[in-house]
């Protein structure tokens, strides 16, 4: 029996959660001297008060729905891939090698194009650990943060040796060609009378994104895969005895998971820089193991919590632009959130369950005494 | 207190004495869950006194409120006529509390002696705890019969001779009162019988001890007095004496409970299984069966008797599909293949094969899922619960509805997750899930672990209908009794291999146990003393290789 009704679940605990970190913030805020009202204001005008803070809120979001999803359907399997930013680093080769050596008639093809070989590069990149795990038994925490190191230095490699231009000091790949180019929220609202911001890096990703999201919700709700999956991450031991194959299910959940992670690229690579320079996932592969925790594993709640954070980026950005509150500050409220949500969810829990059975006394006492 | 009332409990060792250990008003509640409601019992000293009722009644959580793991939320305890608080387990044993409990807390790498010292060290040096540990252990084996090697691993040790070091454990801590908490769940009859010895010798020493357990057998045959507990309350407590195990039974349950299982003699007809050489190597390279022969036929309950551990959870695994054995064994005259890509619970299925695993909660059920989920685990290919790529959840829940109703699920609601049933409940989830399914062989393992009376007596029903189909039936259980029961034949186990088989009629308990203890019937041992010497022997060698 739950003791909770499921709003309060899904939505009540997480927002009083939410508002709890947001108190600390302003604490910590006021505790470095500056208005946490002003600060707030800032955040929010900054980050949603315009279509060009929208555009990079949105932007933001992107890659973090992306990550997010990748870590969620890791969790289903109980598999912790804290490697989403290794795989979205090889995911952006993919999506560079695409663009650069196939000559694409037109961006849609471009996009699909790119997207399949982000996917690729991401989930062979994960698949190493995942073969690692399910043969060999090496813990796949272990492994795909190793793997984020060994990407980083092969991305490193890849920029300085063989993919830099001639000539050029930056190490970085060359400009993608036009053709390639992915329309911005920009060119897809213009049509509908919208007026977005031009300068807005949000591009055709997010509607990925969005897509991603649901695909994944089928997967892992209403297939057969996505059965198995959960079940796996349920119990080992109950799944053996259903005939269910660990390794099948350790490869295949990896797999996916990488695919997604690498499948960022098309929104930061493809979308935004337009090329493909080092540190180009900016830690979004990390952020997207808070998202997946706030977001409890569910690609609907992953949506929110990635648009969050991306408030979140964008309007730290925005502070650190126009006050003296150092740009760590967000950090630390990105922290804060994080622990709220994911580590003390209890502290909120607990106390609102009892409340919740008090009250069902309650009313349960008055039903009798109005008999 | 009145004394008319003490008189009235004539067991008591002294009379006028106090009672060893009183609740008063004992209520504790889990969320919305009463554990325990107002509950009182009177213990005097030097008596046995049993609590028994069905799982989940509260048993439990009233004896780890005496040994301070909970706190009730009202109610008082009194020892020996003192009201004391027992905030933790360091309480209790302050109070002359001693647990024995059901899974034993021991370190298996210690010897007897330093377990028995472990945290009840005197100072920071080993030795002289060790020595005076090892000058009381020799008072306690001389008063109480209790010997042990002092200074044996655990882990070489039997089963029997580990609980032995559990109650030497709390004898060493000067305890006047002993719970045991189920003890006999993991022992042979014989070993049972040696723990009752050893009880009865502590009760002529004075001491106070509670037994819990859900076997009316041992409650009528060592117990004093008797408490009943049902949905957290205490419904009655009466002399051993003057009850029975029938009325015990209704006071668990709180209906009239069928004892006996009814059943017409057996047609057995084709067979279905047959096993011949079946060996298992387990990861850690251990031989865990050693050439298993066995037979079961359409229209049989072949029952598998023995100690938990002697290679019966392997059989079911190696049939099941999930773990790797060789040997030959077919089903339904075609070869089963126990090693490579047709090795698993799919392809086992897809044979006519169900199966109903020892631990439900384990292998048997995804707790977190579902009632419907759980009732497609397992069978999830099946095309009648597809729609296209995607499963068919509407038809999943509708399919889940009808079985519950079928096998009398409660609650029955198909949303909720499985583990919020009862542990009968959840087993009958499993059940309805396998037998359903219309296998031509059913593996079925421990059917009634942690089930209720009243479920009890239903499952079995449908084992014996499933059979009465013309299904063969391989039935694992450690409860001797249900074996006897159920079975049309009987087949027992030891150390991997099959001691004998023996039909319900021509045999006994008391036959059985000694086929459990590894003694077959081409030596059979000339004296008692004997007997215990080569039980002593083959358990402590069936654990050394654990």
């Amino acid at each position: 029996m739950d003791v909770m009704p499921k709003w309060a679940e899904v939505i009540l605990v997480p927002l009083i959660s939410l508002l709890l970190a947001a108190i600390l913030s302003a604490l910590v805020i006021l505790g470095i001297g500056e208005d946490p009202v002003a600060a707030v204001k800032l955040m929010v005008t900054g980050a949603l008060g315009s279509t060009y803070g929208w555009g990079y809120t949105l932007y933001y979001a992107t890659n973090f729905i992306f990550t997010g999803l990748a870590v969620s359907i890791a969790f289903h399997a109980r598999l912790f891939n804290i490697g989403g930013e290794g795989q979205a680093m090889l995911g952006g080769l993919g999506v560079a090698i695409a663009c650069l050596y196939i000559p694409w008639p037109h961006w849609s093809m471009a996009l699909v194009g790119a997207a399949v070989m982000a996917g690729l590069f991401g989930a062979v990149w994960a698949a190493i650990p995942a073969w690692l795990q399910a043969k060999r038994g090496s813990h796949i925490v272990i492994t795909t943060i190793m793997f984020n190191f060994i990407a980083a230095a092969l991305l490193n490699y890849v920029l300085v040796n063989l993919m830099r231009p001639k000539g050029s000091m930056d190490p970085a790949t060359a400009r993608f060609p036009e053709a390639v180019n992915l329309p911005t929220l920009h060119d897809i609202l213009a049509p509908f009378g919208i007026a977005f911001s031009k300068s807005a890096p949000a591009n055709v990703s997010f509607l990925v994104a969005i897509a991603a999201c649901f695909v994944l919700w089928v997967l892992i709700w209403r297939t057969r895969l996505g059965y198995e999956i959960r079940a796996y991450g349920h119990s080992e031991s109950a799944a053996k005895y259903a005939g269910i194959s660990p390794f099948k299910i350790i490869m295949i959940t990896m797999i996916i998971s990488g695919a997604l992670a690498g499948m960022m690229a098309i929104n930061n690579v493809m979308g935004e820089a337009e090329r493909l320079v080092l540190n180009s996932t900016e830690g979004a592969g990390f952020i997207g193991i808070a998202v997946a925790l706030m977001g409890r594993s569910h690609p609907l709640g992953v949506f929110i919590s990635a648009i969050l954070f991306g408030f979140l980026y964008q309007g730290g950005a925005e502070l650190a632009l126009w006050t003296t509150i150092p740009r760590e500050l967000i950090v630390v409220i990105q922290a804060l959130v994080i622990l709220f949500t994911g580590a003390l969810d209890n502290m909120v829990r607990m106390p609102l369950e009892r409340i919740f059975l008090a009250l069902r006394k309650r009313n349960a006492k008055a039903a009798e005494g109005s008999k | 207190m009145s004394a008319d009332k003490i008189l009235g409990q004539p067991e008591a060792a002294v009379p006028f004495a106090e009672p060893a250990i009183e609740l008063k008003g004992i209520s504790k509640a889990f969320g919305p869950v009463q554990a325990n409601k107002d509950i009182s019992i009177r213990v005097m000293p030097g008596t046995i006194h049993g609590i028994i009722g069905e799982n989940g009644a509260g048993k439990s959580t009233l004896m780890s409120i005496l040994y301070g793991f909970y706190k009730a939320d009202k109610g008082e305890i009194f020892i020996s006529g003192k009201k004391t608080d027992i905030p933790d387990s360091q309480a209790a044993i302050a109070a002359g509390i001693g647990m024995v409990f059901q899974h034993f807390k021991l370190v298996e790498n210690f010897t007897v002696l330093e377990n028995i010292i472990l945290g009840a060290e005197d100072g920071w040096k080993l030795k002289p705890s060790l020595a005076k540990a090892r000058r009381s252990l020799v008072e306690l084996a001389e008063d109480y019969g209790l010997n042990v090697d002092p200074d044996a691993l655990i882990q070489d040790i039997g089963v029997g001779m580990q609980q032995r070091v559990e109650i030497l454990k709390a004898l060493y801590r000067q305890a006047d009162i002993l719970i045991l908490d189920e003890p006999t769940g993991v022992l042979t009859p014989a070993e049972a019988d040696q723990l009752f010895l050893i009880l009865g010798r502590l009760r002529s020493e004075g001491k106070t001890i509670i037994l819990i357990t859900h076997k009316l057998r041992e409650i009528m045959e060592t117990t004093d007095t008797v408490s009943v507990m049902r949905r957290g309350e205490m419904t009655a407590t009466v002399k051993t004496s003057e009850t029975s195990p029938a009325e015990l039974a209704e006071l668990m349950v709180g209906r009239k409970v069928l004892l006996r299982v009814d059943k017409e003699p057996s047609a057995p007809g084709d067979v279905i299984l047959d096993v011949k050489g079946l060996r298992v190597i387990d990861d850690k390279g251990v031989e865990r069966l050693r050439g298993i022969d066995l037979q079961v036929r359409a229209g049989e309950i072949l029952g598998i008797a023995g100690v938990a551990g002697n290679g019966q959870s392997e059989l079911l695994e190696v049939l099941g599909g999930y773990e790797d054995g060789t040997g030959e064994v077919t089903v339904n005259g075609q070869n089963l293949d126990l090693t490579g890509k047709y090795s698993d619970g799919k392809s086992r299925r897809a044979r006519g094969i169900a199966h109903v695993p020892e631990d439900r909660q384990r292998e048997g059920l995804i707790m977190d899922f579902h009632a419907w989920e759980n009732t497609a685990f397992g069978y999830h290919d099946d095309p009648g619960y597809r729609s296209g790529v995607l499963m068919n959840n509407n038809a999943i829940r509708e399919d889940t509805t009808e079985k519950m109703a079928r096998f009398d699920v409660r609650p029955p609601d198909p949303k909720l997750e499985a583990k919020n049933f009862s542990g009968g409940n959840q087993q009958k989830i499993v059940l309805a899930r396998e037998i359903e399914r219309n296998p031509d062989l059913l593996l079925i393992g421990q059917p009634t672990r942690g089930v209720d009376i009243g479920a009890i007596e239903f499952i079995h029903q449908q084992i014996v209908a499933l059979r009465d189909q013309g299904k063969a039936i391989l039935l694992v259980s450690v409860e001797l009794e249900e074996i006897l029961a159920l079975s049309d034949r009987i087949a027992v186990m030891f150390d991997g291999r099959v001691m004998g088989e023996r039909t319900p009629a021509d045999t006994n308990e008391k036959e059985l146990g000694l086929l459990m203890a590894g003694i077959t019937d081409t030596d059979v041992p000339h004296s008692v003393a004997e007997i215990e010497a080569n039980l002593a022997h083959v358990t402590g060698d069936a654990s050394k290789e654990v």
